[in-house]
């Protein structure tokens, strides 16, 4: 099971060890390069040269269209605007992924922490339990959700029976069962990571603390917890980013008043063909993407992110 | 204090079982749905049970056709993608070299972009560069967003891989390449299988991206999922689903038993 | 391999180290006699890891060169060097059994008859039966002799020991020293070995070098170095010393004359290192004897006064501590002979030697007495 513990294990992972290799030679030099080419090249085209492309998009006169073609005049004025206009959505995106990532984490450091430190011998099953349903897929599960949230549904039913429901209120269309949906199909994102941290996590170290902080929680807040910090940090941003970007879950489960910025984009691009107006959310959202994960990776004091 | 600690293991444990029966509880749904016969093509509800949508999987008719698009770009993107990023997290953990932190950024970025920014950008470049949108420009995107999880899977691997098993090797004779053949690449494989794993997967899985970039003929399962949730799902898609989950689940298992022998052998 | 002449020494010549600024290995030159058992000593991170790997090709050189048999082997891979090491972590390939561990260097040399030598090797570490087992289902100490047993079996030119008994009990280590000891003496491999037990290279090796951040301080056969060390550093490395500052005042006849602290002493001019200036004059404690104060001292021997301030008894011997009137605490070891009895603490003592057993070291000007506290295993080395 190796296979999956490492998985997402980069923040946690040892420093680099570069004890200067073998030899110095001509040809070492070159090495590392060529190896990076091939990647290096494939991300610099079909990512980096796509990203600036977008950035140029955004700065189009807004005026174009598709068949007019579309001038470049430096439109600052894009972004404003788009923000103008879709502030809502990019408001729900930031809250709806950050709700779902405060689920997240406390759905799954009890099942990460189980699984590497109590499941004893259960551990690779469960460990398979938390990936396997990626395989079925995210659509056929968001779908699954949807029956299992509809009105007509057992789970409505019994909540309107225990009257934690009105009888006339419902699950599916709101903007928990979009919450919901997404912590649901994120969560292996921020298990996985949490999972190889705690794994490696020496237990003698907390039986040395419980010997020195005795109850349990404050072994739990002083020892393993600081020391799960990178998984932690690597577990809510690989579930934050694609949380907040997400659409499927707003569109399947939610309705348009749960739409997040994803479905704009998605249209402004597909449907609506506003290019500038598009590309400019894209980097907004982007910018502010990167923004977060910045301030928040410099304050949990990992330097290496990847 | 023994007591105390008796049930926060307890209570530990039963709230992963919780959270792994959260994960289960729509896998339950899409199972049970491949053995029901719909009412009618819209409703979602269990209606009858039936062992048809088993015995022909492939009725509905261009599902299987996705079905074996999806397989197809996912080996291909896997292996390309577990190529490229094997050779980089060799690069970024064995090597010194100028332009280390770019490349850091560079392959850290991709995993930063919301899906829908890079699948719109991407797009964006293909209609720019007058490229049909299809197979190919799939296969390209998936790479893509491939590649990043294999190079921090495998460097993850690599760098904890005792840099002095190499050196050993070395001055038991063994060659750089002997010694990559016989130890490096052996002790590095487990995390190249994951990250092809974990490549396979968010390809096979990826709408989004593809949604963007697959052009109108090219139809990914996911895609026809995504078609025939408006249309109304046939019921084999849930078949393929739950085949599909328990595949992985006996691979990997399976993985992991033959593993364990060979140990204990 | 091609170089078994006499001339098949392992020669380093002027040989540096640096990683970035800091020089780990300094213009380091010796010569290591085919066949021999040659131990090398120093503190922690003085260089002796660097040292071996340079020899062995895993690091390269900043400059100097490495000859085997005259030949310049510097520039060669590590796998083109007929010299292999036991590794100080062992570094056993995890993912292949004892047997493909120990095989390893003779499947890629292509060898036949593998099976044979492999049996012989575990069973000469005493590991058979064990060759289907992985690493890490030995333990530390069954590692270590996999660790010597995949380096040995290839029969190397020089094979290189990083500390390679560090993790055996006392009764394994004895014989294993004894096993490698026949081992170098039967197969004349060159074994240059690394460790932190003076006992282990004073009785294994034919000669000691003394390392000293980066430099040999000094190189010589075990006896030699103890009996007469070349420096403050070596004296109180390996075993212990009591070094008096003080400073020459001239010679008389065969004598070398030293003023310390107002007293005059006498040391033979063949045991100083320095014949002028500001010298240690240094006296081993078990080659100090204790005499009460006032006491007329054995013929020839010179002594300094002193009250004893602590005893301790070791079995063997008794270790006293001697404050002397300046400050100074001298070590006195005197054997358990069962004749005369304990001295108590609080004695007023005359410590006395003969001058032929002291020996007269450079000393910075400046520089105090170097007296080394009481180490419980300082008897040990001595013996
Ligand atoms: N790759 C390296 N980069 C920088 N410094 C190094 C490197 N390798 C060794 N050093 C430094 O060189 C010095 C000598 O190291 P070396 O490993 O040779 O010590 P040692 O004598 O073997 O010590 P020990 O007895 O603890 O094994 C140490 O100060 C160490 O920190
Ligand atoms: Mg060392």
């Amino acid at each position: 099971m190796s296979v999956l513990s490492h998985v997402g294990a980069p923040v946690g992972g040892p420093k680099d060890t570069v004890r200067e290799p073998v030899a110095g030679q001509r040809r070492r030099r070159l090495l590392p390069y060529l190896l990076l080419l091939p990647g290096a090249l494939w991300l610099a085209l079909f990512f980096a040269v796509p990203a600036v492309q977008l950035a140029a998009t955004s700065l189009y006169d807004p005026a174009g269209s598709l068949d007019l073609g579309y001038a470049m005049t430096w439109a600052f004025g894009n972004y404003p605007d788009a923000l103008a206009a879709y502030w809502p959505q990019f408001a729900r995106s930031f809250a709806y992924a950050g709700i779902a990532t405060v689920l997240a984490v406390l759905l799954g450091y009890p099942l990460a922490y189980a699984i590497a430190q109590k499941a004893g011998r259960w551990k690779n099953l469960m460990l398979v339990c938390v990936v396997a349903p990626m395989f079925t897929s995210f659509l056929l599960r968001t779908l699954a959700w949807k029956t299992i949230l509809s009105d007509n549904g057992w789970l409505v039913g019994l909540l309107r029976d225990l009257h934690l429901l009105a009888p006339d209120g419902r699950l599916l269309a709101t903007p928990a069962a979009v919450v919901l949906g997404l912590t649901y199909n994120f969560l292996p994102f921020m298990v996985l990571p949490l999972y190889a941290n705690l794994e490696r996590l020496d237990y003698r170290l907390l039986e040395a603390a419980s010997d020195l902080y005795a109850s349990p929680v404050r072994v739990f807040r002083r020892v393993t917890l600081p020391l799960s910090m990178p998984g932690l940090v690597a577990g809510t941003l690989l579930f934050f980013i694609p949380a907040s970007g997400d659409y499927i879950n707003a569109e399947l489960l939610g309705t348009p008043n749960e739409y997040m910025i994803g479905n704009v984009i998605d249209s402004a691009f597909l449907v609506r063909l506003d290019y500038p107006q598009a590309a400019a959310l894209s980097f907004l959202f982007m910018a502010v993407i990167l923004a977060i994960v910045f301030v928040y990776v410099r304050r949990a004091g990992t330097d290496e992110v990847v | 204090m023994r007591f105390g600690r008796w049930i926060a293991e307890r209570w530990v444990l039963a709230l992963a079982l919780l959270v792994l029966g959260y994960l289960f509880l729509p896998i339950a749904v899409v199972a049970a749905l491949s053995f029901n016969r719909p009412s009618n093509r819209l409703s979602y509800d269990f209606n009858e049970f039936t062992l048809d949508n088993w015995r022909n999987p492939c009725g509905p008719g261009d599902m299987c056709s996705s079905l074996l698009l999806s397989v197809q770009i996912g080996l291909l993107a896997t292996l390309v993608a577990t190529l490229l990023g094997t050779l980089m997290a060799f690069a970024m953990v064995r090597h010194r070299f100028r332009g280390r932190a770019a490349t850091n950024l560079l392959i850290f970025l991709p995993m930063a972009t919301p899906e829908v920014v890079m699948g719109s950008s991407l797009l964006a470049l293909f209609v720019a560069a007058g490229m049909p949108l299809g197979f190919w420009t799939v296969v390209i995107a998936h790479v893509m967003f491939c590649v990043s999880f294999v190079v921090v899977t495998v460097k993850a691997r690599l760098a904890g891989l005792d840099a002095r098993l190499e050196e050993a090797a070395m001055d038991l004779y063994a060659s750089e390449w002997q010694t990559f053949r016989r130890v490096t690449f052996p002790l590095v494989f487990p995390g190249i299988l994951a990250a092809a794993l974990l490549s396979f997967s968010l390809s096979f899985d990826d709408f989004i991206i593809t949604n963007f970039n697959a052009g109108s003929s090219t139809v990914t399962f996911p895609m026809y999922v995504w078609g025939a949730a408006q249309r109304g799902i046939p019921p084999q898609v849930n078949v393929i689903g739950t085949a599909m989950f328990v595949i992985a689940l006996l691979l990997v298992l399976g993985g992991s038993v033959r593993r364990r022998r060979g140990v204990a052998a | 391999m091609a170089n078994n002449g006499p001339a098949g020494d392992l020669r380093l010549a002027n040989v540096t180290k640096r990683f970035g600024i800091f020089t780990a290995v300094d213009d380091l030159s010796l010569t290591i006699p085919q066949g021999s058992f040659f131990a090398l000593l120093g503190a922690s991170g003085c260089g002796k890891t660097t040292t071996l790997r340079m020899v062995a090709g895993l690091e390269q050189p900043t400059s100097g060169q490495i000859l085997l048999g005259g030949a310049e082997i510097s520039r060669l891979r590590p796998y083109k060097r007929p010299v292999n090491t036991v590794f100080q972590s062992y570094a056993l390939f995890p993912h292949l059994d004892i047997f493909e561990n120990v095989a390893f260097g003779l499947r890629r040399r292509r060898v036949k008859e593998i099976a044979g030598q492999v049996e012989r090797m575990l069973s000469l570490v005493q590991l058979e039966g064990y060759g289907k087992r992985r690493p890490n289902q030995l333990s530390g100490g069954q590692q270590q002799r996999v660790a010597l047993a995949r380096a040995l079996i290839n029969h190397p030119q020089v094979l290189l020991l990083d500390e390679p008994l560090g993790a055996l009990d006392l009764k394994l280590r004895r014989q294993m020293q004894i096993e490698l000891k026949r081992i170098q003496t039967e197969v004349g491999i060159t074994f240059v070995h690394v460790t932190h037990d003076q006992e282990e290279a004073m009785t294994m090796a034919d000669t000691v070098a003394v390392m000293n951040a980066g430099r040999i301080e000094q190189l010589g056969a075990p006896a030699e170095i103890y009996e007469f060390p070349a420096t403050a550093f070596v004296a109180n490395f390996l075993g212990q010393s009591n070094l008096l500052a003080g400073t020459v005042t001239g010679t008389s006849g065969a004598d070398l004359l030293i003023e310390a602290y107002g007293s005059r002493f006498s040391v033979p001019v063949e045991r100083a290192r320095v014949r002028q200036g500001d010298v240690h004059l240094g006296v081993r404690p078990e080659k100090l004897f204790l005499a009460p104060a006032g006491d007329p001292l054995p013929a020839g021997h010179q002594g300094v006064n002193g009250v004893v301030t602590d005893s301790s008894y070791v079995g063997v011997s008794t270790q006293y501590l001697v404050r002397t009137a300046w400050g100074a605490e001298l070590a006195v070891f005197a054997p358990n002979t069962g004749i005369g009895g304990q001295v108590p603490i609080g004695t007023p003592v005359t410590a006395h030697w003969h001058p032929a057993h002291a020996f007269v070291l450079p000393r910075e000007a400046g520089a105090g007495d170097r007296t080394a506290p009481i180490l419980p295993d300082a008897v040990a080395a001595a013996s």
